[in-house]
């Protein structure tokens, strides 16, 4: 079994697959599945798996926690991919369950980072998390009928399995899916519900579970409260809500709700074709939807094992750095408005913002929905103008002048200011062992001095050719995010200016014909992108047929936010505002 | 010395107000109105206002954008149209939301279909504008618009759109996207061209063939 | 004067022309609302992004007086719904709706406020928002570009101009009603339709004793 391991087509850490195996014999397979890479593990030894993952293997970060409904064999399989903060290639274990009764130990002791992916699996399939501390729906409300994404459920519009459908085409009767359902509404009740013996969920048992007070016992005898930030809500940045339970004005438990933008993004990932995933890919995370594209690209391009041309190569890292540059300019004008400098800083980062739209528009053809990456290449190459300036001009001429500028502008308006400073320096300070332990992502990883950066640590795409740091700060606080960010933005403009330096000024920018039919072998991947917010991953299982049979989003917002409770603990009311807007979340990917 | 660091932000936001007047003075009297004051205010070298004086003045909208697909209609000659889609479904098929519907036409006397859809449908309620329609259609039969003007006060009525409504010419799609049009065009006559060729290149052949064959009875 | 509000039908001596302008109450008080539309601040999904792209510099929603995003229900005129509208956020919005103050409007931004949008298949999302409360203006695009939704505002605006002080409802006789607030059950359920679902669920019970039989 370990020569198949070992064979060039299944890239698997030996130390560990020799190791793994070996000591748990019996207990821990390697996976043979045709295109399967990584390791099967009995549900009951889990946590001393993953102890000697993270403690003596190195695997110290949780990236993805993830289930998959294979129906036809019955088993529910739960798959966790860790990774190693020194870098490397990741490892996936996974564990198969019985549908009818599926019940695995939790790994939150382990990986605190564990923690909202677990709920999110029970939600999602309703695997039982066994010792999980406060295992309920995440994403869908308790008291919903049914876990959405197995594979047997099926929602108020159901019309087929996949897409496409057949009633579009060559019949055409159009028609609004309202028209058949009897509420003409989007809903389905479960057979027998009797809507008169009925009493709705409350949250009583959310406000319960929160820790009231500090309780030193000394103090006058006060009341504790809960107050509900959100979901609506100026500060939260979207849909998003916070359960806070306040000694005074001091902050002892904070609990986040999610699931207001919940779109289904997997469900109808599951019945598109492959390509008609890559514009859903687009609202996941809606300030970088370059990004998006990117890693959901490479997912399936290691399934496909397509080439890039060369200036296609060139075109996406431009792509993607420039949306970083403009997500973390939207970041930092947000998070001074959640510190009230309401406006003005926003309005200059927004402005230079515009103009990286204006280059996605012009290429792409949208602002914010660019759909510019294919499997194998990109959609389109440069158009010849923009704005009345030849095209390359005007992106070398952003790069090279405007955008650097911007930066230091902000720079120089934020980064001595007092008052920042004063909100900022010491407010929510992530420990780099904590950081790692929750898997947190991105800027918030960093911001704690451990200098994880899949671009550099697990290279993807063409970044080995370019020059450039990861940017770290010791502190872990707000003020450190905020400087990680503009770090971030330099490098990338010193990246945007080596692609404009280097670029092929001709080329294909996709390589083979273009087709709407993709085929993809079976088997699964673990496409992943340092996103502005951190890892995105896109873990992609394909048997074969036209639209993926699986398609996880591992979304940095949503795990980022794992850690949010135990940053605001201590902190006033005010400051858990400041915390949230540094962790730089878009509920699109979180709730997705 | 504590507030330093505000006086210098301070600084930044006069410099802004400052810049816009210094920039109306720089570019005296072409600042505001007119296409190449747009690309001058939206472009790199933009300083100060900012501002696009909508609806007097429109942000001019770059060839690639997309807005809502529309179907192309020839003009011929005789004054009547033809449409290009042939019904093929193509669209249909690739559509990530699947927003078309297309209603292909049979012949009355054969039921066998013909190259024309009776209607074609799409929900712009349900339409992500992600082009995908346009990108795969063999005829070009299909594109994205540039209107993005559509604001309504009811949707049951107007958000569906039919095949009158969706039906454009192509000079209208010529005038959008030019260096769409002329690649597609060139390409397209290449390829008559090339067809042309091939039949020329066979007819000869078979004369040739003909004519040998003639030579050889002769003989 | 501001010509706007002039009534061109009523001549004004020229001499006055400078001094006096002559207009009708529905004009002025139609003028003044609708250049002081505060909406509400509230973002939902993608669309948000582009409403506050619109409120930004390069297009400034301030030049129709709208400027003035509030965050609180009570004081705003006018809510954007900026995105897809899901079965968990619903019960907020309609709430929130019910807390605008009268004259209120509705706009739908974009595909998913309008009619579900690319999600509209999905388990989680209501396909539109006024299957809960009347929408005015409808705003198509995934997401509407910051001009189209400025199309969208000034549409809004004459619709606002072509109310009558005599008819508008919130000066009628009858109070307007709040809309019941959705609730969350094993899937979303709206209070106006109880009759129909404990009818539903008595003819599934039928069918299954029937079955039985």
């Amino acid at each position: 079994m370990s020569d198949k391991d070992s064979s060039g087509t299944l890239p698997v850490n030996e130390v560990a697959s020799d190791s793994l195996v070996a000591r748990f014999d019996g207990e821990v397979h390697s996976d043979t599945r045709e295109g399967y890479e990584g390791y099967i593990v009995a549900a009951n030894m889990l946590p001393e798996v993953a102890n000697v993952l993270r403690d003596e293997l190195g695997y110290d970060y949780l990236s993805s926690v993830t289930g998959v409904d294979y129906i036809d064999e019955n088993h529910i399989e739960v798959v966790y991919h860790a990774d190693q903060t020194a870098g490397g290639k990741g490892i996936n274990i996974k564990v198969q369950l019985d549908r009818e009764n599926p019940v695995v130990p939790t790994l939150v002791p382990i990986y605190p980072g564990a923690d909202f992916q677990e709920r999110e699996v029970f939600d999602m399939y309703g695997v039982q998390f066994d010792g999980h501390p406060n295992l309920r729906r995440i994403l869908m409300w308790d008291g919903f009928h049914g876990y959405p994404l197995r594979k047997d459920w099926k929602e108020a519009y159901y019309e087929e399995d996949v897409k496409p459908f057949d009633s579009r085409w060559p019949g055409g009767g159009v028609k609004r899916s309202e028209a058949d359902n009897p509420y003409g509404k989007n809903v389905s009740y479960p057979p027998g519900f009797d809507i008169n013996n009925w009493t709705p969920e409350t949250d009583d048992s959310l406000y319960e579970s929160l820790q009231k007070t500090t309780s030193n016992g000394k103090s006058l005898h006060t009341d504790s409260i809960v107050v509900n930030i959100g979901p609506q809500h100026p500060s939260t940045h979207g849909v998003f809500r916070m359960v806070v339970a306040l000694d005074g004005e001091t902050i002892t438990d904070l609990q986040p709700v999610m699931g207001y933008l919940h779109r289904n993004h997997e469900k109808i990932g599951e019945r598109n074709t492959f390509l008609q995933n890559m514009p859903y890919t687009d609202r996941l995370d809606y300030l970088c939807s370059m990004s998006n594209n990117f890693g959901y690209a490479l997912a399936v391009e290691q399934l496909m094992g397509a080439d890039v041309p060369e200036r296609a190569e060139y075109i996406r890292i431009l792509m993607a750095e420039l949306t970083r540059i403009s997500n973390h300019m939207w970041a930092i004008g947000f998070l001074l408005n959640d510190l009230g400098a309401f406006q003005t800083p926003a309005l200059y980062a927004i402005r230079a913002r515009e103009l990286i739209l204006d280059v996605f528009e012009a290429t792409a053809g949208s602002r914010m929905m660019c759909n510019y990456m294919r499997f194998g290449g990109l959609a389109r190459d440069f158009p010849d103008t923009l704005r009345g300036e030849d095209t390359v001009q005007f992106i070398t001429d952003l790069v090279e002048n405007t955008l650097p500028k911007a930066i230091d502008e902000l720079d120089q308006f934020l980064t001595a200011n007092e008052i920042v400073r004063s909100r900022c320096i010491g407010v929510g300070v992530l420990p780099p062992d904590k950081a790692i332990a929750y898997s947190a992502a991105g800027p918030l990883l960093r911001a704690s001095g451990v200098p994880y950066d899949l671009r550099t640590a697990d290279s993807y795409s063409i970044y080995d050719r370019f020059d450039f740091d990861i940017c770290t700060r010791p502190n872990g606080d707000v003020y450190d995010r905020y400087l990680v960010r503009v770090d971030e933005m330099r490098e990338s403009t010193r990246i945007c200016q080596q692609v404009m330096r280097d670029i092929p000024a001709e080329g294909e920018i996709f390589s083979g014909k273009p087709q709407y039919n993709v085929r993809v072998p079976a088997g699964e991947s673990y496409g992943r992108v340092e996103n502005p917010k951190g890892e995105l991953g896109y873990y992609v299982v394909s048997t074969g047929k036209a639209n993926p049979y699986r398609y996880h989003v591992r979304a940095p917002s949503f795990v980022n936010l794992t850690v949010l409770g135990e940053l605001c603990k201590g902190h006033k009311v005010a400051d858990a505002v400041v915390i949230l807007g540094s962790i730089d979340i878009v509920l699109g990917e979180v709730d997705r | 010395m504590y507030g330093t660091g505000i006086l210098k932000g301070m600084g930044v936001t006069i410099r802004h107000l400052v810049n816009s007047f210094v920039d109306d003075m720089r570019f005296l009297g072409q600042r505001y109105y007119s296409d190449s004051s747009m690309n001058i205010r939206q472009g790199t070298e933009g300083r100060g206002v900012f501002t696009v004086q909508y609806p007097d003045e429109k942000l001019p909208v770059p060839e690639q954008f997309r807005f809502i697909p529309f179907l192309l209609y020839e003009n011929n000659k005789d004054g009547s149209t033809t449409d290009r889609c042939t019904s093929c479904g193509i669209c249909a098929k690739v559509c990530p939301p699947q927003c078309i519907w297309i209603e292909r036409s049979s012949d009355p006397d054969t039921g066998r279909p013909i190259p024309e859809p009776t209607n074609f449908y799409i929900d712009i309620d349900i339409c992500m504008n992600c082009g995908y329609c346009a990108e795969y259609c063999p005829f070009d039969a299909i594109k994205m618009d540039h209107d993005y003007e559509l604001a309504s006060y009811d949707r049951t009525e107007a958000h569906i759109f039919d095949k009158a409504r969706l039906d454009k010419p192509v000079e209208y799609y010529a005038s959008i996207r030019p260096t769409d049009y002329l690649a597609e065009e060139t390409a397209r006559a290449e390829e008559i061209a090339k067809k042309a060729a091939k039949k020329e290149a066979a007819a000869a052949k078979k004369a040739a063939a003909a004519a040998k064959k003639a030579a050889a009875e002769a003989n | 004067m501001n010509n706007e509000l002039s009534n061109p039908d009523i001549p004004v001596p020229s001499e006055l022309q400078s001094a006096v302008t002559i207009t009708s109450l529905d004009k002025i008080y139609n003028w003044g609302r609708r250049s002081s539309i505060w909406p509400m601040v509230f973002g939902l999904a993608c669309c948000a992004i582009e409403m506050i792209c619109t409120a930004a510099s390069r297009f400034d929603i301030a030049r129709f007086g709208m400027e003035v995003f509030r965050a609180t229900p009570r004081q705003a005129d006018l809510m954007i719904v900026s995105g897809t509208v899901t079965k968990k956020m619903v019960p907020q919005i309609v709430r929130l709706f019910n807390q605008m103050p009268e004259p209120k409007y509705v706009m739908a931004m974009g595909a998913c406020a309008s009619g579900g949008g690319p999600f509209k298949e999905g388990y989680n999302v209501v396909s539109g928002i006024d299957k809960f409360v009347p929408v005015d203006v409808y705003v198509p695009g995934c997401p509407p570009t910051p001009q189209a939704l400025l199309h969208g505002l000034i549409k809004l605006q004459e619709k606002i101009d072509s109310q009558s002080l005599k008819s508008v409802r919130w000066y009628g006789q009858e109070t307007s009603e709040a809309v019941p607030v959705p609730v969350l059950g094993p899937d979303l359920f709206d209070p106006r339709q109880h009759a129909l679902l404990a009818q539903q669920a008595g003819q599934v019970q039928e069918n299954t004793e029937s079955v039985e039989e």
